[in-house]
């Protein structure tokens, strides 16, 4: 490990599925049209990257991204 | 109602091979549609037919998310698969009749964030309190009843009673309500000059609506409608009736259908009824798996000019029928993807479409769907079916039982 890990959803795929801010309300909001946001500068810890990945992985438009940087 | 769905089915020419020759409305499909969708997804996987004037209809997740995100090649001019790919007094494209559903970009887009924000989380989980005393006051008028019809008392009563009150109608016009959508999404497979004059009473009723809240205007969707202004505008009044056929339409017998397809699989599932009644905490990851195992709406779109999908030479005004419930069970997107799992944890389901066209009610319909269970449970933690066979389901784009006759246990 080492390097950051950081979460951004791609707001030109995001449709507004909801379901990341559902399973994971402490990395994720929603804006006034229901489209989902990254709380904060989305940078992940060992304790909430697993929850980023379940988010990310029921996200039916594949909206969510994370990113290793060194 | 003059002409019967389940008649005009049986008057019809049965399908032998759907791969050729398929159709929503056939008796075997409506019952049970699963092994057919399998069937063609291994053969096809993209089957054709003639009936409707032409159509096609793709059954694996990955075909159903190309095309739902292909609004270049394919329009949303008419999402409702019928004899009439042209009717008379319907809104063109890029507004079709029912916007933003109807809608192609980038009006779509307008239309869409005009009505986005009442139905994001915000203003959706604030109905939450109403949702539940209507579910416990439907419950309480069963009063000790042991055996009832949990389609007829129960799930049909609660999307309407939420619609009703979002667009500013009386509520006791439920059962016109339920009228109108029978028009709509069930009674598809009639001659143009047959559907037609169906549509009249609702056209006429929405009429008196618009004319209502014109002279008194209120704070519901509807007068959100006719007064929003955008660059100094209001709205056509086609745009304004068309969302609001929209929202009627799509409200009602879409979550009816949800909440009536998990009453009845947990009636056949004891393990899964107890598990939610000793762990309500799963309740929303369960909802996530019945609206995948159980997803009652397909959308079609119209081809815009001919083209090669894969092969399949698609012409100018076919139809596609974008089987969301078909790609729910493709095993290259779930695994065991025809097994209920309620505890699913990875469940990337299309219930509520792909792309721009995702059901702009999915917040109030989950919400919708996940109270109504809750508080069916809590009233009756074990219960079963009374008559397997008495179960019957809607035809057409909609799919859910409309009668579920259930004994309830204790």
């Amino acid at each position: 490990m080492g390097g950051n890990v950081k979460v951004v959803i791609d707001a030109d795929l995001c449709q507004g599925q909801g379901r990341c801010f559902s399973i994971a309300p402490s990395i994720f909001n929603f804006d006034d049209l229901g489209n989902g946001f990254v709380i904060g500068d989305g940078e992940l810890s060992p304790e909430t990257i697993d929850l980023a990945r379940l988010a990310q992985a029921n996200c039916p438009e594949h909206a969510i991204f994370i990113e290793e940087s060194s | 109602m003059s002409v019967d769905a389940e008649a005009n089915a049986d008057a019809k020419l049965p399908v032998v091979d759907f791969a050729v020759d398929w159709d929503h409305t056939d008796s075997a499909w409506v019952s049970d549609p699963y092994p057919i969708w399998d069937d063609l997804r291994q053969r096809c996987p993209v089957a054709h037919t003639d009936r409707y004037a032409g159509g096609w209809f793709p059954t694996t997740h990955e075909m159903v998310a190309e095309i739902a995100n292909d609004t270049e090649h394919f329009t949303s001019r008419m999402v409702v698969v019928t004899n009439n790919k042209f009717p008379p007094n319907a809104p063109p494209a890029p507004m079709g009749g029912a916007p933003p559903i109807t809608s192609d970009p980038p009006f779509h887009q307008f239309a869409r964030r005009l009505i986005l924000p009442a139905f994001a989380p915000g203003p959706v989980n604030a109905l939450e309190g109403q949702v539940r005393a209507l579910c416990t006051k439907h419950l309480d008028a069963l009063g000790d009843v042991k055996e009832f019809d949990a389609g007829a008392s129960y799930a049909q009563y609660i999307s309407p009673g939420v619609i009703a009150k979002m667009l500013g109608f009386p509520e006791a016009d439920e059962d016109r309500f339920r009228d109108f959508v029978h028009v709509v999404l069930d009674l598809v497979d009639l001659a143009p000059e047959e559907r037609g004059p169906l549509f009249l009473p609702m056209a006429e009723y929405f009429n008196t609506q618009i004319e209502d809240h014109v002279a008194h205007p209120r704070d519901d969707f509807t007068s959100y409608l006719l007064n929003v202004e955008f660059n100094g505008k209001k709205l056509a009044l086609e745009h304004v009736r068309g969302t609001m056929v929209l929202t009627l339409v799509a409200g009602i017998d879409t979550t009816w259908s949800a909440i009536g397809s998990s009453i009845w699989h947990l009636a056949q599932h004891p393990e899964d009824l107890a598990r939610l009644v000793n762990d309500p905490a799963l309740m929303p990851v369960a909802v996530e798996e019945f609206l995948r195992f159980y997803a009652p709406v397909t959308m079609a779109r119209l081809v815009k000019e001919d083209l090669d999908f894969h092969g399949c030479p698609m012409k100018k005004d076919d139809w596609v029928l974008l089987g969301f419930p078909a790609a729910n069970r493709d095993p290259e997107a779930f695994v065991d993807a025809n097994a209920f799992i309620i505890d699913r944890a990875v469940n990337r389901h299309a219930a509520f479409g792909l792309g721009i066209h995702r059901c702009v009610g999915s917040n109030l319909a989950r919400m919708e769907l996940r109270v109504a269970l809750e508080e069916f449970i809590a009233r009756y933690p074990t219960f079963e079916l009374a008559d397997p066979s008495g179960v019957t389901w809607a035809p057409g784009q909609v799919r859910g039982p409309r009668r579920i006759p259930l004994r309830i246990n204790a």
